[in-house]
């Protein structure tokens, strides 16, 4: 017999959301509240599958009292709160957040960057062209995935989904600090020198494309990566008895990426090596 | 969790020696032990019990630094095995502190302070004349290596150098202030022969005077004395706690209108009465004494003039808030502090004023101390959690505040030197003549950094109201024109030298735009170059920032980039980058987790709009 865990139906809370009232489940965050409501608030750090570190304050939210600004994705709803989403000290913030980043980091492979970066007008030039920026050249280091430090924000969601909260490996950190913080294994050793078990999970949280598959890195290094052209299949991992879900990107007939559904009730998008990188005899046609 | 260690990097003897000194042998080859056979081949140690020592990474790192000087791989790895620690989170804890280096370097670092008190006093000079008879900085020479610093809590007697030479027992080191080329570097040769720093009551010009309340002690009291501090009424306020009961002590520290002295002037009594209520136990005390704000030295002079009062104060919080074990969170940059808070905690011990049964009353308490290693942001009040924990020192989001979820997860009250040792003239006297002194929103006295261009520099003590020139008068006047007052530090605010009649009290600065922040005054006269301080401000919030929310991270180093931009610049040349600062500035403010982040501007944007710098 299986067990399934009860849990006592939770209070709703209700708050005012940009002036309208707006009810949540006990224990929601922000975050949640503006999408059950079709708001869209920007977060890059925030991960479906991940507790926020709230790192990115690009999510930032105007709650009435309180001296600063709050992370969307990480403040709970607390009843009787008054919470703006777009006051223009919220968008400045979130402005500069994304001139910040952009200055610094290469937002190229970052889903929707480009746009928010419009929306809010960001002008990340305006800080010059000696502005400092990560300068750091890809690690390609193993034939399964590519560490682009240059595209890193250090939001830790790698960092989490490689320690406790999924793969308990603990192969990488984030070592140094402020600015010159980096994630890394220890003594910034090469991945194959490392304790990393090649799950892929960091890749699978990754919000910018910094961590990518050898075959996504160089497809896209030769300007052949085009997810126009690609297929996406979801089916059941053929290895173990678990069953995780792998979803298999096909371009041009061949698989160039895996990744996993987070809705998965089981494995919330994890997978092992196997399920994430031994594809090959799908496409061994001898 | 299945660690992998290295299979190739071993630790020296030495490095061994270090760690099971501080950690015991190992019991086995699961612990770090040689191989596994025998009883412990098929009896896995480690998992849970392991893993709850997590918080001895950060003095197993130390102990290593202490003896060594650098952490090699092998050491590192071996730690790791010893606790049970991923070696890429044990790498990450070690390349946060600046006192440590995963780099070999010589055994001995001469640390000089360039910041800001130092700066105005010649710290230019002492580098130079350094780099004559050193070579650069970061370049071994002689069996030393000297390197630049922020402020080391020196500043009455700048400019200031710290020596330490790792090795065994201890190390051996040598403060020198105020220093020149030729004592810094022969405090780098030989820390051992350094001349003996001064009495601590040196760095307070009123020592003895009357009317002192903190600092009546301080060179009256021998601080090595257990019976010398008893014999001037110490432990009377401790007495006086136990009869009074947790609640009642809670309600005088409550109706005296203490509220914390470390910046942030949060009411005492409420955070002691919120911890004390939690109903998830155990509680923790912590009493902050990572002073790093630049220009203050204050609680070092409490810790090294009056040991015991401290240790007292901490035992009345911990009694309190409920709390049986305390943690003394100390600068790793005070040498003379850690000895003498030590010797006073292991005599109070020895003598039944700590330990399971304090004073016969049937309360545990006891104080580990934990030394921070070079990281400016362990003194925000969770900062500090994760360090002790033997995390990275980063700032927890809050909610939760960490009255309910605080080290470990636990209840904990975090207290500033300076507040904790308030607490004794209030039990000893009562509220109500505690409160007669100040104002009615700021009782009591409070402890001033004076530094900088001023007659006679160190720790005053003056009640709330004074103002800023009667306080500058109290330390015998400015020498020169002074063209700036810097209030509460970095993170404080510049003021006018024609704004002297500003009342120094919480909301007497906060009327006039300003704040007290840890009760730094720092005076400027006009020789110094104030564009070079707001780069040397912005170069050190650069420098502190724990790089985990994006708009420090990166907005202080853009701030620092426009301010090196406008150094030489006025008018309308630097207007742009005035209005881009301003913009980065309100972000930093708005959207940064922590105090850091928060107030890193606080200080340029001062010096702009209240002193014209760029005019």
């Amino acid at each position: 017999m299986t067990a399934v865990p009860l849990q006592p139906p939770r209070r709703l809370i209700e708050f005012t959301l940009d002036g309208e009232a707006v009810r949540v489940p006990e224990g929601a965050t922000i975050l949640d509240a503006c999408r059950a409501a079709g708001k869209d608030v920007p977060t890059l750090c925030q991960g479906d599958t991940l507790t926020p570190k709230n790192a990115c304050r690009v999510c930032v939210v105007e709650v009435e009292g309180a001296r600063t600004l709050a992370p969307a994705c990480s403040r709970r709803a607390e009843p009787g709160m008054a919470v703006r989403t777009d006051t223009e000290r919220a968008r400045h913030s979130r402005k500069v957040v994304l001139e910040l980043l952009a200055s610094s980091v290469d937002l190229s492979t970052t889903p929707r960057a480009e746009e928010w970066i419009k929306e809010y007008e960001a002008k990340p030039e305006r800080f010059g062209a000696e502005a400092a920026r990560m300068n750091e050249a890809p690690k390609v280091d193993n034939d399964r995935y590519v560490r682009d430090y240059d595209k890193c924000i250090l939001c830790y969601k790698c960092v989490d989904a490689c320690g406790e909260q999924w793969q308990n490996t603990f192969a990488i950190a984030v070592a140094g600090r402020g600015f010159d913080a980096r994630i890394a294994a220890e003594q910034d050793a090469a991945l194959p020198d490392s304790a990393c078990v090649y799950c892929g999970n960091c890749i699978e949280v990754c919000p910018t494309g910094a961590l990518s598959f050898k075959s996504e890195f160089d497809l896209r290094a030769a300007g052949e990566w085009d997810e126009e052209r690609q297929a996406e299949t979801t089916t059941v991992c053929a290895y173990c008895g678990v069953g995780c879900n792998l979803t298999l990107h096909v371009q041009d007939n061949e698989i160039v990426k895996v990744t996993s559904p987070h809705d998965n009730p089981v494995t919330h998008g994890n997978l092992c090596i196997k399920g994430r990188f031994g594809y090959q005899h799908v496409q061994n046609r001898d | 969790m299945d660690l992998k260690y290295s299979p190739t990097a071993r630790p020296t003897d030495e490095e061994r020696a270090a760690v099971d000194d501080l950690l015991g042998p190992p019991e086995s080859g699961w612990d770090g032990g040689d191989g596994r056979d025998g009883d412990t081949l098929r009896w896995a140690r480690g998992g849970r019990a392991a893993r709850d020592r997590r918080d001895l990474l950060l003095p197993g790192l130390h102990a290593l630094n202490d003896r060594i000087g650098w952490l090699s791989p092998g050491a590192l790895d071996y730690l790791c095995r010893r606790l049970t620690v991923p070696p890429a989170e044990a790498y990450g804890v070690a390349t946060f502190y600046s006192l440590f280096s995963v780099a070999p370097r010589p055994a001995t670092v001469l640390r000089v302070c360039t910041d800001l008190a130092c700066a105005a006093k010649g710290s230019a000079e002492v580098c130079a004349g350094l780099e004559r008879e050193l070579g650069p900085a970061g370049t071994p020479s002689e069996g030393a290596v000297w390197q630049p610093s922020p402020c080391l809590g020196l500043c009455e007697r700048a400019p200031a150098a710290l020596a330490v030479r790792a090795g065994t027992p201890a190390p051996a080191t040598a403060v020198v202030a105020p220093a020149t080329p030729g004592t810094a570097a022969a405090a780098a040769r030989a820390p051992q022969d350094a001349a003996p720093e001064p009495y601590a009551e040196e760095a307070v010009p009123q020592a003895g005077s009357p009317g002192l309340v903190l600092l009546r002690q301080v060179g009256t009291v021998d601080p090595a004395s257990l019976d010398d501090y008893r014999a001037h009424g110490g432990y009377a306020a401790l007495r006086r706690a136990f009869a009074l009961g947790p609640a009642g002590v809670i309600r005088e520290v409550t109706e005296a209108g203490l509220v914390g002295r470390g910046g942030a002037a949060f009411p005492t009594g409420r955070k002691w009465d919120a911890t004390a209520r939690q109903p998830d136990h155990p509680h923790y005390l912590i009493c902050n004494a990572d002073e790093s704000e630049p220009g203050t030295f204050k609680d070092r002079v409490l810790m090294e003039g009056d040991p015991y009062a401290l240790v007292e104060a901490m035992t009345i919080a911990g009694y309190a808030t409920g709390a049986h074990h305390g943690y003394l969170y100390l600068r790793g940059e005070y040498p003379r502090a850690l000895a003498r808070i030590q010797y006073a905690i292991d005599q109070a011990r020895a003598r039944g004023l700590l330990g399971d049964d304090v004073l016969g009353q049937g309360y545990a308490f006891d104080i580990e101390i934990r030394r921070g290693a070079g990281a400016y942001i362990c003194g925000e009040e969770t900062a500090i959690f994760n360090s002790i924990e033997g995390q990275r020192g980063e700032p927890r989001s809050k909610p939760p505040f960490p009255v309910e979820k605080g080290l470990f997860g636990k209840p904990t009250a975090v207290n500033n030197v300076e507040t904790l040792v308030n607490v004794l003239s209030i039990l000893e006297r009562g509220a109500a003549a505690y409160a007669a002194t100040g104002t009615e929103g700021s009782t009591g006295t409070k402890l001033f950094c004076v530094s900088g261009a001023v007659a006679r520099p160190g720790i005053y003590e003056l009640p709330f109201g004074v103002t800023l020139g009667g306080l500058l008068e109290t330390a015998g006047g400015c020498t020169g024109t002074p063209r700036a007052v810097l209030l509460g530090g970095t993170a404080g605010g510049f003021v006018r030298p024609d704004e002297l009649d500003i009342p120094l009290t919480f909301e007497g600065t906060r009327a006039a735009g300003t704040t007290l922040g840890s009760g730094v005054v720092m005076v400027l006269d006009e020789t110094v170059d104030l564009p070079r301080i707001l780069l040397r401000i912005a170069e050190f919030f650069r420098d502190e920032s724990c790089g985990q929310c994006v708009p420090c991270r990166v907005g202080t180093v853009r701030q620092e980039e426009a301010l090196l931009r406008i150094k030489d610049r006025t008018g309308a040349a630097a207007a742009d980058d005035i209005a881009l600062l301003r913009e980065v500035g309100r972000a930093m403010r708005d959207a940064s987790i922590c105090g850091l982040g928060q107030t890193a501007w606080n200080a340029v944007e001062s010096a702009i709009d209240r002193l014209g710098v760029y005019q």
